[in-house]
């Protein structure tokens, strides 16, 4: 039982992680229909700046919290620039060009790594965090790490947010309409490129929180952790059908659980397989996803 | 002779032909190479060159004549590079049995693969075949029954390979031996590319729906492309074994086969020529990028210079970046004036693209 409870918050912990860079994968997507090889550098980009800032720049604060919590949200911002630069240089002058749009991304992902590499080594950084995050809280039984908490909790407000955000501003609701029917949207005399930076700015500033979480989930901040995060979000976004946040939530917890319960019960590296497996039984049942699922 | 036959095969088969005869010359190319062409150390180098441009190719049929952009090849070649091994070292087979085995299993992997994958069109493909090649990833990481000997990798039993292949004196036979492995794909190549399902496939990356408007259905020819693409990459990993004398992660990442995107969007997609060449200069700069990082010239920049020059992939990166912007088909595409070739023609296949996940109508 205090096993089963530990794998589920863990679980639901990773499941956390990867909600937050599949929502901004998947809202690219709609939105733009590019594939963002690039959010990997954007999860890089936020756990390297609050790593760096926090050795570098908060030093001389006494507080760990306080240094970890300028420091993250330094990285937040870091990450929401970051992105919005990637598309304005980047992406924006490719409009339309779907497939050299991918390119970009992939060789952004591949050129931001070897960069990191060259200025910051290619070993992992330790990443300095507040003790309570790597104490345990004892719940019936099961010690579980405290950091779980933090990236369920953050997840949850970022979707809270994110559906706030989407369904109750002028701005989510071009965005909405732009993943329904772009074309319909600019007829009607809206600029659709500024939602396009939007989307990519909070794109950006998610996979940074999620690069920022997962410094303090695995201790470390590496320069290719951004990578292997991001093929698991994209397992979860095709899961969770393309362009839908909600669809990204429920995949994102289900691959999570996944992994953990089958790592655990059957034998580690299983549980990566059996997602995959997933995946390809939900685009055989329904190939636009559990959303395409649910409403078709 | 037809000019049309000249270019398609009297020029390749002059080129191959020039090219066999390097493992002969006992120059040296001062600022090229370090040692003598005819070294051991130099030929693993052209070997490995040729060899991507091989795979390079293998990857266009997909992706520049087919117009499928897949973010899996890597999985096939790592099947010839892994499963060959492993019947050979792990279990004792005989190494031309080995290779049937190999290559059979791939046949059939990429059939039932290729056709659960194709499904789906345009990115979704993408992230299909890219998940599939992770779980393979994850597989050979895993070592199930000690065969991989996951991150340590799996070094060939020497024994078992055919005596030519083995020792360093016997470099020139492997260069040989990736350089036939580059032949026969390229004209296997040309041939399919201008058979009749081979016309269907351009067909479908100009444009998938008329295809489909003329009565023919672009599921099985894409499946064609891709299951002819695959064997042949296994193909290559058998090679790819031999030249490096085993297996190890590095073909099975994810990375492996953005390389080879990289390698044929820099060369030209959908050109024969290009395919190898991006395949050949690739591979060649990766390996000596690393030498012109580390020479006295980029020691003695400032910081600010240093770091980049000494990362190939950054560079290599970057200059990807440049001819995705500016030089959309790529090296091959220079020749080539007026028709739009490479990307710009690829991008059609995207827009075409009505099957499923319903990407964003065009403005």
């Amino acid at each position: 039982m205090s096993t089963w409870l530990l794998l589920t918050i863990t679980g639901l912990g990773l499941g956390a992680m990867y909600f937050l860079i599949a929502s901004g994968l998947s809202l690219i997507y709609g939105l733009m229909g590019v594939l963002n090889f690039a959010h990997g550098a954007f999860i890089t980009v936020g756990g390297y700046a609050a790593w760096w800032t926090e050795v570098n720049l908060f030093d001389g604060i006494h507080s760990v919290w306080l240094r970890f919590l300028l420091a993250a949200l330094l990285g937040l911002v870091i990450g929401g620039v970051f992105a919005a630069l990637v598309e304005l240089v980047l992406i924006r002058p490719l409009y339309n060009r779907h497939i050299e749009q991918v390119l970009v991304t992939v060789g952004l992902s591949i050129a931001f790594v070897a960069l990191v590499q060259g200025i910051w080594g290619p070993d992992a950084k330790a990443f300095a965090v507040p003790g309570w995050l790597h104490a345990t809280t004892t719940i019936a039984g099961a010690h579980i790490p405290n950091d779980r908490w933090i990236e369920i909790a953050t997840a949850a407000l970022v979707l809270v947010l994110l559906q706030l955000f989407l369904r109750r501003t002028r701005y989510g609701l071009i965005i909405r309409a732009g993943v329904e029917n772009r074309a319909m949207v600019t007829a009607l005399g809206i600029d659709v490129r500024k939602a396009f930076t939007l989307v990519f700015a909070i794109g950006g500033v998610a996979a940074a929180i999620a690069g920022v979480l997962g410094g303090v989930y695995f201790n470390v901040v590496g320069p290719d952790q951004g990578t292997s995060l991001l093929i698991f979000a994209f397992i979860v976004v095709v899961i969770g059908g393309l362009g839908s946040i909600a669809g990204s939530a429920v995949a994102a917890m289900v691959v999570g659980l996944t992994q953990q319960y089958v790592n655990f019960y059957a034998s580690a590296g299983v549980g990566d397989m059996i997602v995959v497996l997933l995946l390809g039984v939900v685009l055989l049942a329904s190939p636009r996803g559990l959303v395409g699922a649910f409403t078709s | 002779m037809s000019r049309r036959t000249v270019a398609d095969y009297v020029w390749p088969l002059a080129v191959f032909a020039a090219l066999a005869l390097v493992p002969q010359l006992h120059i040296s190319i001062p600022k090229l190479f370090d040692q003598s062409i005819s070294s051991p150390g130099t030929l693993q180098l052209l070997a490995a060159c040729v060899l991507f441009g091989a795979l390079a190719l293998t990857y266009d049929i997909q992706f520049g004549y087919t117009g499928l952009l897949s973010f899996g090849h890597a999985l096939y070649i790592a099947i010839g590079v892994y499963l060959s091994n492993i019947a050979i070292t792990d279990w004792h087979w005989n190494f031309w049995v080995a290779i049937l085995f190999t290559m059979g299993v791939a046949f059939v992997l990429a059939t039932v693969l290729g056709s659960v994958s194709l499904r789906v069109g345009g990115i979704a493909f993408a992230m299909v075949t890219l998940a599939f090649a992770q779980a393979g990833a994850v597989l050979a990481l895993k070592n199930p029954h000690h065969w991989t000997h996951g991150e340590e990798g799996l070094g060939a039993d020497y024994t078992k390979l055919p005596h030519a292949f083995v020792g360093i004196l016997n470099t020139k036979n492997l260069y040989w031996l990736a350089l036939a492995f580059l032949a026969a794909v390229f004209f296997v190549v040309r041939w399919t590319a201008e058979s009749s399902p081979g016309r269907v496939w351009q067909a479908i990356r100009e444009n998938e729906m008329r295809v489909e408007v003329l009565g023919m259905r672009p599921h099985l020819y894409k499946l064609q492309a891709f299951v002819l693409s695959s064997t042949l990459a296994a193909a290559g990993g058998i090679v790819y074994m031999l030249l490096y004398n085993g297996s190890t992660l590095g073909v099975t990442q994810p990375n492996f086969t953005l390389t080879l995107l990289l390698m044929v969007v820099i060369g030209g997609a959908g050109s024969r020529w290009g395919a190898v060449l991006g395949g050949i200069l690739y591979t060649y700069l990766n390996n000596r990028l690393v030498a012109v990082g580390s020479s006295s010239t980029v020691e003695g920049l400032p910081h600010v210079l240093r770091t980049p020059l000494s990362q190939p992939l950054f560079l290599l990166g970057t200059i990807f970046i440049l001819i995705v912007f500016f030089l959309p088909g790529g090296i091959a595409g220079i020749a080539a004036h007026g028709r739009p070739s490479g990307l710009r023609r690829l991008e059609e296949a995207i827009r075409s693209d009505h099957t499923l996940t319903a990407p964003p109508e065009e403005a």
